[in-house]
């Protein structure tokens, strides 16, 4: 809707940029971004706008402001991976993803934060400082929330935005940015959707180039879009999918952009639910929302059934083993000597490594490069690394089954629970935690599969809870079909925060939800 | 003296140029043991020693860009000129393969008579160092291009070059792998500078099975295989500028007993330095363990100023190189006639059968066409092909003159040749063309001039003056009299003057 009003020039680009960066200053204490680039983002909407008194758009993203997660290069711009090894890097290219978008006019507001490397599930673990989660200001979670003493005010009970992709939900859920590219290797841009409140989209591996993402896990990686809703990621999606000659993994058929239908219809439709996925520690709460919503597709016609993933509770460890060989592969070219920190230590060149990333890296990376080392030797390779590999084939040939036997997409949660507070999600270590949260997330990684976050409903507690579908591979057209039909029956509030209301955007003000398509 | 170790006859093991004690001397090698290998013997009254050789050799690529990407591939070019982003390992930069390489392993393979195997993987070897910028080295550890080949190489079993006999020695793989960069050490500021041009330029990585027994057999092989190289063109091999670089892993043990620890022996930057390099090692670890020493499985570089090996300081310790699957390379796929899709884009696939078509004239054949055509001797094929040059500057000579080949042959050979190495040039370098070669043959085989004025017609050519060889016949009134009256005038002359005496 905002594309259309810029083109009929409602409202133009400049404005829209300025109204971003505006509500952006003032919702700096969620530390969402490390970085805005307000010159270059104002110089871009200036450009956009050129483009529309013309009346020569390049597209429906000529003029939308984005935010990009800063694992992702960007040229001109700071990229630090919210790392003190990545400090003030400059990069001199775009990632792929980066470029197609600035390609078809979108305007780069800033970069978001995250956890450091993409590593964690809380976006708590940065340089930067951790990210607040926008619900956590927001009118439905104060007037639901109890404070405990006097003493306590809201300052110390803002949630945890969930991660790793933390800032650009939180900044698509703040409405600074119409649309956010995020980064899922275990669920990290599910996850985050989950708790803001906003559409999360993991693409299938391959359909999306990686070539400028900074990698946690090169074969389980992958770009993720972030919206306020799914018609919105499809728009995305079609501007970022397809081959690209510089990354290896992605397919070489040609991608057919598509549009969604109006009216999407799911009673041909067969809808599985792993039993599995009935976690221990998953809330009753959303127990209950996952059961109602598969009633909705009942009613609305379509074959629900239960089905079995046997071999989803593997996934966790399975993931832990080849995740932290890769990161211990993939940080090691982090010695200081071409970019990025070097300690002042120079008694010798493995000294000067040592101390480099000693002070580059925090404790989860560090741990993660250990441990990834030791299922790499040599004596352990056969037992850990070999063996986790032919699991991870197991868990993929699951879903083959399941999918080969009918089902067309499967509903599941995507959090255990509703986001926590910080000061308790800190309680537990970064590892603890994401093996508890990316359960459910976890193995449409390993298999490849394309999974997105429709936001259901709210919380007693007041905050968002969404539920997943994973679908085929490179079904996306089937998977957004099934999300849009379902987001249209949840009509899932928008959130109230006094920030907008301050900034009068009235693009939103009379629509349920906020789309720019 | 060019004489191997192979066959029915052995030398005795001479002391090397600053080597060890004289221990051998005076001994004759015994027998030779039932593989056909030297068998050199220790001191007087024990056990003889077999050594083990075997070759681990990088040729580099000769292609446009890098193995996986697109910076350039150029010798001495500026420092961290050719360096592109992936090269430089900036985060988020992900390898393409080039194509190119791919089909000059396969051409190496095919010349090596391997197996190609029409599915490989790539993987990550890890270890930190400052020319290797990701920190780790992308390698074919698992299943590389190509397996089970061999190698025919021929030496001279005796030091009158006319008896050749030819050995194979097996190749147990060749893999694609990254090159890395150079790195300098300034002791003097405590500094290491380095150079990334290097990094990334493919490289093909031949192993040989260790069937080799001594330097000579060792300088021989890598000799041919530089040629085939040089002639598919997959790589220019020219170990001056390091595009073929030779380590050797050397061993010693007695006949019946399992093989003994192994060195592995670097910096060798020659083929002459590779039999002194190995003939060396072979003495130092006979002589150790004849004193009761040990050998350690360590590497050991060769010293070329003093003939000799001294142990590396820098690869202490053993590594595990933690090797791991490359995550962005898939498998990579070969296809022959047989199994390409119907409807697959030639462009867009690597034909081994299209390849195989296309190999050149091996070396080997070469020099068999060349005995046949001409009728010159196998020892003469190997000369002319070892030269680079010579076998057309050859052919050009003996197209141009009446002269038999036979007879052109010991010109090219024992004259040309010898003039080109007293002065250190290439055959491209020479002053003295093939046309004037030719003319030169046919004044003497027209018996207008003797066979010494024809030297000395040759010295003059070399000056480079210009001047063509009947000028300076003319010029110097080296023709031959063939008038009868004028040679007993001369003659008559010469008695008389005798008589005067």
């Amino acid at each position: 809707q905002v594309s259309s009003a810029l083109k009929e020039g409602r409202v133009t680009p400049t404005e829209l940029c300025q109204r971003c960066l505006a509500l952006i200053k003032s919702t700096r204490f969620l530390n969402a971004y490390i970085t805005v680039a307000e010159e270059t983002a104002l110089k871009q909407a200036e450009e956009s706008e050129k483009r529309y008194k013309r009346g020569q758009p390049l597209g429906v993203l000529d003029g939308i402001p984005i935010a990009v997660k800063d694992n992702f290069n960007t040229a001109g711009i700071e990229t630090t991976c919210a790392s003190n090894m990545l400090k003030g890097y400059i990069s001199p290219y775009n990632a792929t993803v980066v470029q197609k978008l600035l390609d078809q006019g979108a305007v780069l507001l800033g970069k978001t934060n995250l956890d450091e490397f993409a590593m964690g599930s809380g976006s708590t673990d940065g340089v930067f400082g951790p990210v607040r989660n926008p619900w956590s200001y927001s009118r439905q979670y104060k007037e639901k929330s109890v404070p405990k003493s006097h003493s306590e005010d809201e300052e110390s009970n803002w949630v945890i935005t969930g991660g790793s992709s933390g800032g650009s939900a939180a900044a698509v859920s703040s409405f600074t940015c119409f649309a956010a590219l995020g980064s899922d290797t275990g669920g990290s841009t599910r996850n985050p959707a989950a708790h803001c409140g906003v559409v999360g989209l993991k693409p299938t591996y391959g359909l999306i180039s990686r070539h400028g993402l900074i990698p946690l896990v090169n074969s389980m990686d992958v770009p993720g879009i972030l919206t306020r809703c799914v018609d919105d990621a499809a728009v995305v999606l079609g501007s970022l999918a397809g081959h690209d000659p510089k990354d290896s993994t992605t397919i070489q058929d040609n991608f057919k952009p598509f549009e969604l239908p109006s009216l999407p219809d799911v009673s041909k439709l067969s809808i599985g639910i792993p039993k599995e996925y009935h976690a221990p520690g998953l809330s009753s709460e959303i127990l209950a929302l996952w059961s109602k919503a598969a009633d909705l597709f009942k009613n609305a016609g379509a074959k629900v059934i239960e089905v079995s993933l046997p071999h989803t509770r593997y996934s966790i460890v399975c993931y832990h083993v080849l995740c932290t060989a890769e990161v211990a592969s993939n940080m090691a070219r982090f010695d200081g000597l071409e970019y990025g920190h070097r300690s002042d230590m120079n008694k010798s060149t493995e000294s000067m490594y040592a101390a480099t990333r000693r002070e580059g890296f925090n404790d989860v990376v560090r741990g993660r490069i250990l441990s990834g080392n030791y299922f790499l030797l040599k004596q352990n390779y056969e037992n850990y690394f070999i063996k986790a590999q032919k699991v991870r084939r197991l868990i993929a040939n699951d879903f083959l089954k399941v999918f080969g036997s009918g089902v067309d997409t499967l509903l599941t949660p995507t959090t255990l629970s509703d986001a926590v507070p910080y000061r308790e999600f800190i309680k537990e270590d970064n590892r603890t935690r994401s093996a508890q949260d990316d359960i459910l997330t976890q193995a449409a990684n390993m298999a490849g599969l394309p999974a997105i976050n429709v936001p259901t409903a709210l919380s007693e507690r007041g905050l968002p809870v969404g539920l997943q579908f994973i679908g085929r591979s490179f079904q996306e057209k089937q998977l957004l079909t099934v999300a849009k039909w379902f987001e249209k029956q949840v009509k899932f509030p928008m959130i109230q925060l006094e920030e907008v209301k301050r900034h009068n955007h009235d693009v939103f003000q009379h629509q349920k939800s906020a789309s720019f398509s | 003296a060019a004489w191997g170790c192979g066959g029915v006859w052995c030398r005795a093991w001479q002391r090397g140029a600053g080597g060890p004690s004289p221990f051998l001397r005076g001994q004759r090698a015994a027998a030779s043991s039932a593989r056909g290998g030297a068998v050199p013997v220790g001191k007087s009254g024990l056990a003889p020693w077999v050594p083990v050789v075997g070759l681990e050799i990088h040729a580099q690529i000769s292609s446009n860009s890098k193995l996986f990407s697109g910076s350039q591939v150029q010798f001495a070019a500026p420092p961290n000129s050719l360096v592109s982003f992936f090269d430089a390992s900036l985060p988020g930069t992900l390898p393409v393969l080039n194509r190119r390489c791919v089909e000059a392993a396969v051409m190496t393979g095919l010349a090596l008579n391997c197996s190609i195997n029409k599915k490989s993987l790539f993987d990550r070897k890890h270890y930190f160092y400052a020319d290797l910028p990701a920190g780790y080295q992308i390698t074919q550890q698992r299943v590389p291009i190509a397996v089970n080949g061999s190698l025919s190489y021929s030496l001279c079993i005796d030091n009158k070059m006319s008896q050749m006999v030819t050995k194979t020695v097996r190749i147990k793989q060749i893999q694609l792998e990254q090159d890395s960069g150079k790195s300098l050490h300034d002791d003097r500021r405590s500094q290491t500078l380095v150079d990334l041009n290097r990094a990334g330029v493919g490289l093909m990585e031949v192993v040989m099975e260790p069937d080799l027994c001594c330097g000579e057999e060792a300088a021989a092989a890598v000799r041919e295989l530089q040629l085939i190289l040089q002639t598919l063109g997959s790589s220019q091999a020219v170990m001056a500028e390091g595009q073929l670089r030779v380590d050797a892993n050397v061993s010693v043990h007695h006949p019946g007993e399992p093989y003994g620890v192994r060195t592995e022996v670097k910096n060798i930057n020659s083929i002459r330095f590779l039999a002194k390099a190995v003939d060396y090692e072979i003495q130092r670890q006979i002589e150790e363990l004849e004193n009761g020493g040990t050998i350690l499985n360590e590497t050991r570089a060769f010293d070329s100023k003093l003939g000799c090996t001294v142990p590396m300081r820098d690869k202490e310790g053993k590594q595990d190189y933690r090797f791991m699957p490359e995550p962005n390379l898939p498998p990579l796929i070969l296809y022959d006639a047989k199994s390409l899709p119907a409807n697959m884009n030639h462009q867009q696939v690597v034909n081994i059968d299209w390849i195989h078509e296309r190999l050149p004239d091996l070396p080997s054949v070469k020099r068999a066409k060349l005995v046949e055509q001409y009728g010159i001797l196998p020892e003469h094929s190997f000369a002319l092909l070892n030269e680079d040059g010579l076998t057309e500057f050859f052919e050009n000579v003996v197209k141009q003159t009446q002269m038999k080949p036979k007879k052109v042959i010991g010109w090219i050979l024992n004259v040309l040749l010898s003039y080109l190495k007293q002065h250190s040039l290439t055959v491209k370098e020479s002053p003295v063309s093939s046309f004037m070669m030719a003319d030169l043959l046919n004044l003497l085989e027209k018996k207008e001039i003797s066979s010494t004025a024809a030297k000395q017609v040759l010295a003059e050519l070399w000056k480079g003056e210009g001047k063509s060889p009947l000028e300076i016949v003319k010029e110097k009134k080296l023709e031959l009299i063939q008038d009868q009256k004028e040679l007993e005038r001369i003659c008559q002359a010469v008695i008389d003057g005798q008589e005067n005496e």
